[in-house]
């Protein structure tokens, strides 16, 4: 799709010009942010970020739909730019938590959804978990508080791209929400039919439960030679070459 | 001071329905009539800080003002990244209340106590550290400073001392003024710096806001002696001290012995080993002051 190489590309440059950057991560990602921003956030909506490293996908997509002035897009990981290596909370820009240390994001979301509960209000909360992150404590508090407060307004969407499997085994994500008592469905998180179909209202909410969305990614994804590439994962040195061959493995 | 928080939470519910508590499964019953008449505004999220502290600041960026209420090392120590990053790199306006001040919960060990607190918090630039001495002055700087907008940490301790003064949040009280030397008092410890120094003539500043910090007071109070009497590990406030001073000075301490405490019993039995009745101190600073 025309839209997510545009984005990409502008991801790539910004990495370039800042020699800074987690792109696999954000390539994984592009497609579910996409989808969310174009087509399924409304005002009322939030959008939590908890991988916070691939925010260069979320600066793109922020940018490309008026939210961030463009010029702060080159200013990327500058010393006086306001978008960083990791998200700082903007809500003016829509980046609505502070996010880069793991497991944050989830417990923040839990309690933005049950803080609409409380007041009576629409929308709902998204937060994009990658498997990565599932490793930390913090999520599996989350996700008992989430199922006991019945916090259907909230999908937490997993980035399932395998940087898990180099360290833990562990086995289904979606089993593990299952059984907290969430509502799950696995999907290709490449596949923007599929992404509207599960991230539609009408979708999630077909449970009294908060609901998983576990995407089956690929890191790296639309750049063949950087897809599940380890040494890819974070970057502060991108030469000129590099730069130029991923740009056109994205228009291949 | 319990039942005062208590009564203050209770009001706050209340009164502004932008007040949520949660409890870490700790203050469950004595919380059971707000539970009853505000079941959508009172939590028990279970032993769960990290949660707590990480939903609160979900609550805060729409509006609410959270409580989350349970013991301070939990609260603190368990959940200090939280802390950090989710409302103080965010700066969204949370009240932390915790109980079981320093070794308050003398009988139960190391695991319950919260010596520590005061200095790692001021680690987290613009959280604020408030530290009430009796329950009218919890009341006092809670209703002042709930709704500021800023992540607070009320602690609250079990063992007040018996003074009563007005406070006011940010602010220091200027109890008596005398010449031989200046002392920092903190909350709780103020009873036993009044009974310690009745035959003195020192001054005693007494502060139950650590941040932010009173500088104005201390520095129209300074002496060439400071002593600073903490309920907690000796020296939390000593950079804002230290930054305050533009003289030679002489610095005491008075406060929790930076070390871990191995002994159970009463409260008063540890504060008898650490040198914190009236009779060591006195000896202290006679000591000090003639040196």
């Amino acid at each position: 799709m025309e839209k997510i190489i545009e984005l990409k590309k502008t991801m790539l440059t910004m990495a370039y010009q800042a020699q800074e950057g987690h792109i696999p991560s954000a390539f994984s990602i592009t497609d579910i942010l996409w989808v969310l921003y174009d087509k399924v956030k409304t005002e009322n909506d939030y959008v939590i970020l908890s991988k916070g490293h691939a925010c260069l996908a979320l600066y793109a997509i922020l940018a490309d739909k008026g939210l961030i002035p463009k010029e702060e897009i080159n200013k990327f990981c500058k010393f006086n730019g306001k978008l960083g290596g990791h998200p700082r909370r903007n809500p003016e820009w829509g980046i609505t938590a502070s996010t880069g240390s793991l497991g944050h994001g989830l417990p923040i979301s839990v309690g933005l959804a049950l803080s609409k509960k409380i007041k009576g209000e629409d929308g709902r909360v998204f937060c994009i978990i990658g498997d990565g992150e599932f490793c930390e404590g913090s999520n599996q508090e989350a996700m008992l508080l989430a199922s006991q407060h019945e916090l259907s307004n909230l999908v937490c969407i997993v980035d399932y791209n395998h940087s898990l499997d180099k360290s833990v085994n562990v086995d289904s994500i979606a089993n593990k929400f299952s059984a907290y008592g969430w509502g799950v469905s696995n999907i290709i998180g490449h596949n923007h039919f599929d992404l509207l179909n599960y991230l539609q209202d009408n979708m999630s909410n077909e449970w009294d439960e908060p609901f998983a969305l576990v995407c089956h990614n690929t890191k790296g994804y639309g750049c063949p030679s950087i897809e599940n590439n380890p040494s890819w994962h974070h970057i502060n040195k991108l030469s000129k070459e590099d730069y130029e061959r991923l740009l056109g493995e994205l228009y291949a | 001071m319990r039942k005062q928080c208590y009564k203050t939470i209770y009001e706050k519910i209340k009164d502004d329905d932008r007040v949520v508590l949660m409890l870490g499964d700790i203050g469950v019953h004595a919380f059971e009539k707000a539970f009853e008449e505000f079941p959508d505004r009172v939590y028990n999220m279970g032993i769960a800080e990290q949660n707590i502290i990480g939903m609160s600041a979900g609550m805060a960026m729409n509006g609410l003002i959270p409580i989350a209420y349970t013991i301070s090392p939990f609260l603190i120590e368990r959940a200090f990244e939280q802390i950090k990053l989710d409302l103080g790199y965010q700066n969204l306006g949370v009240n932390l209340i915790g109980i079981g001040a320093s070794c308050d919960y003398a009988s139960l060990g190391a695991s319950h106590y919260c010596p520590a607190d005061v200095s790692i918090l001021k680690q987290i630039p613009c959280l604020e550290i408030v530290v009430s001495g009796t329950a009218h002055e919890f009341e006092q700087l809670f209703e002042q400073s709930y709704n500021n907008g800023n992540p607070t940490y009320y602690r609250l301790t079990d063992n007040p001392h018996g003074h009563f003064y007005d406070v006011e949040f940010g602010k220091a009280n200027v109890i008596r003024q005398g010449k031989d030397a200046t002392l920092v008092v903190v909350g709780s410890m103020l009873d036993v710096i009044m009974d310690a120094t009745k035959d003195m003539d020192v001054t005693i500043l007494y502060y139950t806001t650590l941040s932010p910090f009173d500088y104005k007071t201390l520095h129209e109070n300074i002496n060439s002696k400071i002593i600073l009497c903490e309920p907690y590990y000796n020296g939390g406030i000593l950079f804002d001290i230290v930054k305050t001073i533009n003289i030679p000075v002489q610095y005491g301490f008075i406060g929790i012995p930076h070390k871990f405490q191995t002994h159970y019993g009463t409260y008063q039995e540890h504060m008898d080993s650490m040198g914190l009745n009236t009779k060591s101190i006195n000896e202290y600073l006679r000591w000090f002051i003639n040196v």
